[in-house]
């Protein structure tokens, strides 16, 4: 079980996720979409959405940072695992505290309010508790970090990690006696993968960083540069 | 010169009877569906008043349209790039429902199942977003029809700036117009601007705005950037819609739907050809009163040889240029000029204008001391004060409005003495710089009005960029589910399930 958890399962979730998002980008793009609410009930959702997303983007990025930031580059520069240790507890307490307090204002407002709860999807709820689920998780773990600050449990994770990614058979060997707390909280992780795809959170990868550089304010369409191409 | 061509619509205010027909047929078209029961592509406002959604036009509450910076260059309103994009996770500008109004049907089934008592059962509201029973319906697309509330609440209106409004609120001295909106198809559209997907265009041959559903990723910010708020957030598919100008209709040479059914026949559509290298600087105008003459000097002469044949190669078909030759639009607005457009301080060169309406003079006993000269009275008595009429069409600038108010006045008086009199009244003609040739024509397109006076829409010409050939056995309409059998098994990606129309959606 412990081999298919932490060898097999998160194979099955990106998959999933990879997959999943091209095919519903490519078939369904009419449903890829960030599913706002503000326009129904501004109450809560500016405070609870800012809150939410900068907690956890900042989570994220963390996460993608320290588990897959290769040993040998930490060792060149000179950065060391309790330091890291503690980085990480620090940065993740605040931004999951944030994104918690953000999270639970948005879930109340949307199990709550009637306009919101009528118009959410059972997909919507779902991914939104396990995202708070996975919050509650993942601060609960800083009871255990603290109490071994040199930093080596956090090497374990990162080598795990590396090690799915370099498609080594024995990944699952690394985190072999890993508390439960982190064990669940990397299972939750790796189902929101895996619903990813079936989710809002698609409109993650649409972050429209390109508007930045886009050139000018006007856009226009012509027709002219569609001769070639069949109609739909 | 770059020519581009413009579908543009002109709505006679002076005719509008407010009868709402535009609206409804509007929304039977296009906006009878889940999400976008609140949104009225065409909606019909008694001004004064504050509108729909509540105070639009105060843009120091919406911040929609354009600025102009201290450097001289414009921006949206609600800032630069990097202001929206920061906004994303929380727009502090977009309106709530309620201030549109919450969408609801009425329990008619009641009236038909409820038991026996004592009083008569009543058919009482229910929200359709979320099913529960409404107290009281708060707001509406027309909520201030016929003068409908209190003056202190009316009298918000933006168009009162500069206006001694309290004696507006009394009986005699009040006024009242109506103001039918849809989207302004604009030169430079601020949502176009604030879309960060870049989903929103605006179509190089007719000018059409519109939002391409497949990319719209629901940001909402294009919602804040309309200063005419005319675009609707559908909370049900989470993307934006907006009125397309009917433009499958206008492709065939078919008037928009709100035009084709307006029973006072006050909507034109025609072409105008203008120069889009200009748009930048019109848009950018320092003081606002000159924005609406920037926006004139945009456009340019049908009959110009140059223009003519700059616009031969661009590719603008030989029927379009035609077109604007014989276009109503030009004709009102730049010949003679009596159409403006609506809120020219926005910076969005918006392409939906009209014509301000005559009303009653203001005062029956003062009528005969009136000073009237040739038949016309001074417009200043008109009872719609000429400052609001300036403050809605040209930034507050009356003098274009007062020449416009005048040679309508100087028509009537004119074909007056033409049909009763049997005279022709040259002095009146003269008076308003206008040939007796020119107000036979006017006459004839205002007030005669006939179909094809009021609609000359060149068709579009796909035979240029399709080839026919490619378009055998297509798929036709389809609904956001690209070219597939239509039949989708389940919600895997949480879309719906298009079932045939008799079953419609489930």
């Amino acid at each position: 079980m412990h081999g298919f958890i932490f060898g097999i399962y998160p194979y099955i979730a990106l998959s999933v996720l990879l997959i999943g998002s091209v095919a519903r980008y490519e078939r369904d793009p009419f449903t890829w979409k960030s599913s706002s609410s503000q326009l129904l009930r501004r109450k809560q959702l500016i405070l609870g959405s800012v809150l939410f997303h900068v907690g956890v983007l900042t989570i994220f990025v963390g996460h993608l940072v320290g588990l897959l930031t290769p040993l040998a580059l930490l060792e060149a520069m000179h950065i060391g695992h309790e330091l890291k240790q503690i980085t990480a507890v620090v940065v993740g307490g605040v931004a999951g505290v944030m994104a918690l307090v953000g999270g639970i204002m948005l879930i109340w407002r949307r199990l709550a309010d009637p306009r919101i709860r009528a118009s959410s999807s059972t997909m919507d709820i779902i991914i939104l508790s396990l995202l708070l689920l996975q919050l509650c998780l993942g601060l609960l773990t800083i009871t255990v970090s603290l109490q071994n600050l040199d930093g080596g449990e956090m090497v374990k994770f990162m080598l795990w990690a590396q090690a799915i990614f370099m498609f080594d058979a024995n990944a699952a060997s690394y985190v072999e006696d890993a508390p439960l707390l982190f064990e669940l909280h990397i299972v939750t992780g790796l189902t929101i993968f895996l619903l990813f795809p079936f989710s809002r959170l698609v409109h993650m990868l649409s972050v429209p960083l390109r508007y930045l550089w886009r050139p000018g304010f006007q856009i226009v369409r012509s027709r002219k540069g569609a001769k070639n191409h069949p109609a739909e | 010169m770059k020519v581009r061509a413009q579908i543009g619509m002109v709505l006679n205010l002076d005719k509008c009877i407010g009868c709402h027909t535009c609206s409804v047929t509007c929304k039977n078209v296009w906006t009878s569906r889940d999400g976008v029961e609140y949104a009225w592509f065409n909606n019909v406002e008694t001004k004064p008043g504050i509108g729909y959604p509540k105070d639009w036009e105060n843009q120091k509450r919406w911040n929609g349209g354009w600025e102009r910076t201290s450097a001289g260059k414009i921006r949206p309103k609600q800032g630069a790039k990097w202001r929206i994009l920061a906004n994303i996770f929380g727009n502090p500008d977009l309106p709530e429902i309620d201030d549109y109004y919450e969408p609801f049907d009425f329990d008619y089934d009641h009236l038909k199942s409820a038991p026996e008592m004592e009083a008569f059962p009543t058919a009482r509201p229910r929200s359709k977003i979320s099913g529960e029973r409404m107290e009281k319906i708060e707001w509406g697309p027309n909520w201030e029809e016929i003068l409908g509330g209190e003056f202190a609440k009316r009298s918000k209106d933006y168009n009162f700036e500069g206006i001694q409004k309290e004696m507006y609120g009394q009986y005699e001295q009040t006024f009242m117009m109506y103001l039918p909106r849809l989207c302004e198809h604009c030169l430079n559209p601020s949502c176009v601007s604030a879309c960060p997907s870049g989903a929103i265009y605006k179509r190089e041959e007719d000018g059409v705005v519109l939002i391409d559903q497949e990319k719209c990723r629901g940001w909402r910010m294009c919602v804040s950037a309309c200063p005419y708020k005319k675009v609707y957030y559908n909370w049900s598919t989470g993307k934006s819609e907006k009125c397309t100008l009917c433009y499958p209709r206008l492709e065939s040479g078919l008037p928009t739907v709100c035009s084709e059914t307006c029973v006072g026949r006050i909507r034109y559509i025609g072409v105008m050809l203008y120069d889009a290298d200009k748009i930048a600087q019109a848009a950018s105008v320092e003081n606002d009163k000159e924005l609406y003459d920037a926006q004139l000097d945009v456009f340019l002469d049908p009959n110009d040889p140059e223009v003519i044949a700059a616009a031969r190669a661009e590719g603008v078909p030989e029927d379009w240029i035609e077109g604007a030759r014989n276009s109503p639009i030009w004709k009102m607005a730049m010949e003679w000029k009596i159409a403006f457009p609506l809120h020219p301080e926005y910076r969005t060169l918006p392409m939906v204008w009209y014509i301000p309406p005559l009303s009653p003079i203001q005062n029956a006993a003062e009528a005969g001391q009136i000073a009237a000269q040739d038949g016309m009275p001074d417009v200043k008595s008109l009872r719609i004060p000429v400052q609001y009429l300036a403050n809605l069409l040209t930034a507050g600038d009356e003098a274009p409005v007062i020449s416009a108010l005048e040679r309508m006045l100087a028509m009537r008086a004119y074909m007056r003495s033409k049909t009763v009199d049997g005279v022709i009244n040259l002095g009146v003609a003269k008076r308003v710089g206008l040939s007796t040739q020119q107000i036979d024509e006017m006459y004839q397109l205002m007030a005669i009005a006939n179909y094809e006076d009021r609609f000359v829409i060149p068709t579009t010409h796909r035979e240029v960029v399709e080839d026919a050939y490619d378009l055998r056995s297509g798929c036709g309409f389809t609904d956001g589910n690209g070219c597939s059998s239509g039949v989708s098994q389940g919600k895997l990606f949480g879309g719906r399930k298009f079932v045939t129309p008799k079953d419609g959606w489930q």
